[in-house]
């Protein structure tokens, strides 16, 4: 490697004015480590610090209630999520007066929701035989609920790959029983 | 006497580093002091947000602010809200204002926002947010005339990113959708932070 001469200090020795050697190299490895080191980190930063963001499509909102029409849906395809306070979350399949499974209490992450949901995925398919109607999610947020629920409730949907799903608002009664009792 | 040459030159190499150094802290946005910090849920997607044609309605603490990214565009903004509401901004004012990060006033008390010192300006709870009732829904207006204010400059429709804390309650986030429902917006963006994977 490249040196910094600090001149020769034995220069009397022997006697002999040796011509100095005028070495002005420096040594730069040093200084090219550091700045690499420093682009790396800026180079990462700046890709980094970008927020992640979530799309959301909600339907067209009607203020003309007539106009308004009614989706019919089979509910042996519907799951309904309803989100509480604290962070809990109640599910149904179905409709709530009959339901296939549920009402019960859930929790958020890979062993809770998920677990469920790719179940259900798989069984909504076989029972239609059609892959085209899957699976749909009707998410109520309650007015307890955070809105890190939601957000993580609509990951579970991304991360599970849900076809279709839903956030409405209205709750029945027997809905807001259901969460008021958990 | 041959000199072994056991060092290669450095210096060529050095300033290619150093030129993509300044590059990079140059390019670098420096983390700006927030008005209104929120803490944004996690998730697993990796959507970035747009750099450009971009509003971001953080919500927090009950409070919402309003950020509009684009200086063109932002000055236009100002214009049709002043004109909304009867405030006029002189050119210094508007100046200032195009270089402002998100805020969270009534648009009032733009004017004397606007004449604050930067650092004054971001003291945490010292902006009371954007009125968003039915009364005086100033947040409205504000996306209203961002639409406009964008189009204008840029021709294109704006992206709406919707920043809330997440504590905030639902009700909060839901009338912040209801006004950008109110106006056709259905598409919009969550910002959220990036969740550890888990799988």
């Amino acid at each position: 490697m490249a040196e910094l001469n600090t001149g020769d200090g034995g220069g009397k020795k022997g006697g002999k004015v040796r011509s100095k050697k005028a070495n002005s190299k420096v040594d730069l490895t040093a200084m090219v480590d550091l700045a690499f080191l420093l682009i790396t980190f800026f180079m990462l930063t700046t890709t980094l610090s970008k927020p992640q963001s979530m799309s959301l499509g909600l339907p067209d909102k009607e203020d003309d209630k007539i106009k308004e029409k009614p989706i019919k849906v089979d509910e042996n395809r519907t799951l309904t999520v309803m989100l509480g306070d604290n962070d809990k979350m109640v599910y149904y399949m179905g409709l709530l007066a009959t339901p296939i499974a549920g009402p019960k209490d859930i929790s958020y992450g890979k062993e809770g929701i998920r677990k469920e949901l790719l179940k259900r995925k798989i069984s909504v398919v076989e029972y239609t035989g059609n892959k085209d109607k899957g699976l749909i999610v009707i998410i109520k947020p309650s007015k307890k609920s955070s809105y890190r629920n939601l957000v993580d409730i609509l990951d579970e949907m991304n991360i599970v790959g849900v076809p279709s799903n839903a956030i409405v608002n209205d709750f029945s009664p027997e809905e807001l029983k259901l969460l008021e009792d958990k | 006497m041959k000199k072994k040459a056991g060092s290669t030159d450095m210096t060529a190499m050095c300033d290619v580093a150093f030129l993509l150094l300044s590059f990079f802290v140059m390019t670098a946005t420096a983390k700006i002091p927030e008005a209104l910090p929120v803490d944004t849920p996690a998730s697993v997607t990796q959507t970035k947000l747009p750099d450009t044609d971009l509003a971001t309605i953080t919500v927090g603490k009950g409070k919402v602010f309003f950020d509009l990214k684009g200086r063109e565009v932002r000055i236009k903004a100002l214009e049709l809200m002043g004109q909304k509401y009867g405030v006029t901004f002189t050119e210094e004012e508007t100046k200032t204002f195009s270089l402002m990060e998100g805020v969270g006033v009534p648009i009032t008390n733009l004017k004397q926002l606007i004449g604050m010192k930067t650092s004054e300006r971001n003291k945490v709870g010292l902006q009371p947010g954007i009125p968003k009732d039915s009364l005086d829904n100033q947040l409205k207006e504000w996306i209203y005339n961002s639409r406009i204010a964008n189009i204008d400059v840029n021709d294109k429709e704006l992206q709406i990113a919707i920043k809330g804390d997440a504590k905030e309650e639902y009700p909060a986030i839901k009338q912040v959708m209801d006004i950008l429902q109110d106006q056709k917006i259905n598409n919009f963006s969550l910002v959220t932070g990036l969740r550890a994977t888990e799988k």
